[in-house]
């Protein structure tokens, strides 16, 4: 689980870090006419890319080669300092460290406002040093705290709303396979997963925020719910993003329960004479849980996608919101701490459904 | 020209009837439903005389009731449709939707006749008629892709070019009149104009053509993909399968919009990174057909190499032309001179990361199923035959494992079908001015609280698509496990 975290994270380090990526950056910190070679002295003085070859400088700058030569010996694929940063960006290996031209030293742990003297070696996110976001103009950490808790109270919301009412309508439908509830709840949880967040959360937002229908029961942004959640402002979105996920949940829970409705135990206990009620609600629901609990954990990365569209339709600043506004930005730090957040929830997300089949499932031991 | 109003002239007599028809109906179902919760355990009773009854008393009447109601209502909005095809315009908008899909309701009236007549002979595909469920995700999925040729080949159903401008007509509600309009155009926008003026109603039908082109296509290719690599993780075992297994999980983990926005932006485009990807992951389809054929004809080579011959060469011409591109400013790959076709750049892109992020499902769920189905006797007969092991996984593991993955196939076109529209919606990869459902949605839900008809129409027929493929899935899963 470790080795897929460090190459997740490599990878998405990698692809964060490919050279036009890194042009863009150079552009944007510096000034947007820069050349192809300024942008190569930048990056390398920067610690991003290895230094250009000191001949080529040296020709272009005693004007031997011309600028389109020149720019052509620039290495824009592989360079290998980038297994160096990405170590650097771990926190195992030194931080990069050297001066600018007026001989300000300058370094990967130092950041901007803070004394040169006192910056620590190693700055990475073993030593919870997240760098620097370009966008927020604020360290990686400050930024993402807030948007984390944010999102953090979306998913609770979310997962308040949508197991308890995906665990009911499976098992509702499942317990009379056949009947006609099961066939009208089977029909509602097959909409709900036909239905992905930005058609529902369109749909949502055209009856009930609009001005063109005029029911205007719920307001169509949540960008107050950061502050004060209330029903009006934040239950769309939570609706939203519950709906979608909730169809697949309850129909597992369907499956798993019309099978379980089948077992000998319980026609056993049909025979002896036990209430229906109470058949459902001692002998078959708690074996007909098993396999929802492993479903509802995986359904983690199914919801990390769902909030990023969910924050985006409704302007809610949380971490999918920033995502979409790292990405569209060219902001490789947060990407990098983005990326290792929702990693790091799809593993443990794993983890907990691993274990916790263990414990509901005594048939299963880890031996 | 005057303005369309929704049902025309029919309005006059159907209107009335369908205002106290809904009600009706909406409150039977509720009634049905909420009385389903207590309603005895009996379904249909065999009396001791042989004759069968069914459930009485107020349960047996609702269910009829809500029977009844619900063709009641099926019939009024047949009516709406086939009196729209005749009457067109005459009907307002609905009518002239309907007259402008007549095509589609003939070819899907001429393929269920025909299906329904032959469905004896007609294998799994034929026995998808005897469920009600599956004939309805059927009738839905074909209405579009019905729609989508008859846009892409024929250039029938749209009324008016899906990027074209007309003035004035900038967030006009549904049936606004085309103001200048000349003699052979169509004189309306049926569903309104978007925020740059252009008609709704021919955008969606365009965006019909993209997804039916794309979504399946892509799945095929996640398919081809998994079935390749996962036929040998699961039947070998071992280190193989631990590599692959652990690739495929590393993919899962990820968030799938973290890996559009990594693979779809611009600037990795510009690294050449997805026609990279394309040139791997467009090689399977050939790889699985050539050992397809080589491991059945493997003892009589005149044939082999002949079929080898006839399969290969078309598709590696087509191969190279897919992964050539003639342009340097935007591609790679130019060093093939025999390119018969080249995709938008960024329709590449997007088929890519869609191939890319879902062939580790189709691994895993093809991984899982042969491992199940090698120890079957049929595969240990095969190996004590002496059969070589691609055989016995392409050629007696796959065909009995095709139930399974043809649901799943149906499933994951609609999956795709939403990717595609999430890509859309973030408007990554295709131009921002193409008519695809998600850019359309995108589009639409900045002026929502305002204007409802730009976003409301490609929000449906999206809707619609995954909503029909998944009741065929169904349809289909139900039909497969009867027999």
């Amino acid at each position: 689980m470790l080795l897929t975290a460090f190459c997740l994270t490599f990878l998405v380090f990698v692809m964060t870090n490919l050279y036009p990526n890194l042009e863009k950056l150079a552009k944007s910190e510096g000034n947007f006419r820069m050349t192809d070679i300024e942008v190569a002295t930048w990056l390398s003085s920067n610690g991003y890319r290895s230094p250009l070859d000191p001949q080529v400088l040296e020709d272009f700058r005693s004007d031997k080669i011309t600028l389109e030569e020149a720019s052509a010996k620039v290495n824009t694929g592989f360079d290998p300092r980038i297994f160096r940063n990405y170590a650097e960006w771990i926190g195992v290996y030194p931080g990069w460290t050297g001066e600018s031209r007026d001989g300000v030293p300058r370094g990967r742990c130092i950041l901007p406002g803070t004394d040169p003297a006192e910056a620590p070696t190693f700055c990475g996110i073993l030593q919870g040093k997240w760098g620097w976001s370009t966008v927020a103009k604020t360290p990686v950490s400050e930024a993402l705290g807030t948007r984390i808790g944010n999102t953090g109270f979306l998913m609770l919301c979310v997962m308040l709303l949508m197991v308890p009412s995906a665990l009911i309508v499976g098992v509702l439908a499942g317990m009379r396979e056949g009947s006609a509830l099961d066939r009208s709840l089977s029909t509602f949880s097959i909409t709900t997963t036909a239905t992905p967040e930005y058609v529902s959360g369109v749909l949502f937002i055209a009856i009930f925020t609009s001005s063109a229908v005029g029911l205007k029961w719920f307001k169509g942004t949540a960008t107050s719910a950061m502050d004060n959640a209330t029903f009006e402002n934040f239950f769309l979105p939570v609706l939203t993003i519950a709906l979608y996920g909730m169809g697949y949940i309850a129909r597992m829970t369907r499956a798993s329960m019309a099978e379980v409705m089948t077992a000998q135990y319980i026609r056993t206990a049909r025979l002896k004479g036990v209430s229906f009620g109470n058949i459902v609600m001692k002998h078959a629901l708690r074996n007909a849980l098993i396999a929802p609990f492993t479903v509802i954990m995986l359904q983690f990365p199914w919801l990390l996608n769902g909030v990023v569209i969910v924050e985006t339709l409704f302007q809610y600043k949380g971490v999918g919101w920033e995502l979409v506004r790292a990405a569209g930005n060219n902001d490789i730090e947060m990407l990098l701490a983005i990326s290792v957040v929702s990693v790091f929830v799809v593993l443990v997300t794993q983890l907990i459904s691993d274990i916790g089949y263990v414990y509901l499932n005594p048939r299963i031991s880890v031996t | 020209m005057d303005p369309l109003t929704w049902t025309g002239s029919l309005g006059s007599i159907l209107n009335p009837i369908l205002t106290i028809l809904l009600p009706v109906f909406a409150v039977a179902l509720v009634a049905r439903i909420f009385l389903s919760f207590f309603e005895p355990d009996t379904g249909i009773q065999t009396n001791p005389d042989g004759t069968i009854m069914a459930t009485g008393g107020i349960w047996g009447l609702s269910a009829k009731l809500v029977n009844w109601l619900g063709l009641a209502v099926l019939i009024l909005a047949l009516a709406y449709l086939i009196l729209g095809a005749v009457l067109g315009t005459g009907a307002g908008i609905v009518g002239g939707i309907s007259r402008q899909f007549l095509p589609v309701w003939i070819a899907l009236v001429a393929t269920y006749v025909a299906s329904i007549h032959y469905k004896r002979r007609l294998g799994l595909y034929g026995k998808l008629f005897d469920s009600m469920i599956g004939m309805i995700g059927f009738g839905i999925v074909m209405f579009w892709v019905y729609t989508a040729i008859f846009y892409g080949v024929f250039d029938w159903i749209a009324t008016h070019d899906p990027l074209g401008q007309a003035s004035g007509m900038k967030n006009k509600v549904p049936g606004t009149p085309l103001r200048g309009a000349e003699d052979g155009d169509f004189q309306w926008y049926l569903f309104g104009g978007d925020n740059l003026a252009r008609d709704i109603f021919s955008r969606v039908v365009a965006g019909s053509t993209i997804v039916v082109a794309i979504a399946p296509l892509a799945t095929l290719f996640a398919f081809m993909v998994g079935i390749t690599l996962g036929l040998p993780a699961g039947f070998y075992g071992g280190r193989l399968d631990t590599a692959l297994s652990f690739v495929a999980n590393l993919i899962l983990a990820f968030p799938v919009i973290l890996l559009f926005y990594l693979l779809v932006t611009p600037e990795i485009v510009a690294t050449g990174l997805p026609q990279f990807m394309a040139v791997v992951l467009f090689l399977f389809p050939l790889i699985f057909s050539g050992v397809l054929i080589h491991s059945r004809y493997r003892t009589q080579p005149s044939k082999n190499y002949l079929y080898l011959a006839i399969v290969l060469i078309p598709m590696l011409l087509i191969y190279l032309s897919l992964i050539n591109n003639p342009d340097p400013s935007s591609s790679k790959i130019t060093f093939w001179p025999l390119d018969f076709f080249d995709i938008p750049g960024g329709v590449l892109v997007v088929f890519v990361s869609v191939v890319f992020v879902n062939s580790p499902t189709v691994f895993r769920i093809v991984r899982g199923l042969t491992m199940d189905i090698k120890t079957r006797d049929y595969v240990a007969a095969a190996q004590t035959r002496g059969e070589r092991p691609w055989y016995i996984m392409l050629w007696e593991i796959l065909p009995n494992a095709r139930g399974p993955l043809i649901v799943d196939f149906c499933l994951r076109i609609g999956y795709t079908t939403i990717l595609l529209g999430t890509l859309g919606f973030f408007g990554l990869g295709l131009p921002p001015e193409s008519p695809d459902w998600g850019s359309t949605i995108n589009e639409g839900r900045k002026l929502l609280s305002i204007y409802l008809h730009p976003a409301l129409p490609p929000a449906l027929s999206l809707l619609s698509l995954v909503l029909g493929l998944n009741l065929l899935a169904d349809g289909l899963r139900e039909e497969s496990l009867r027999d």
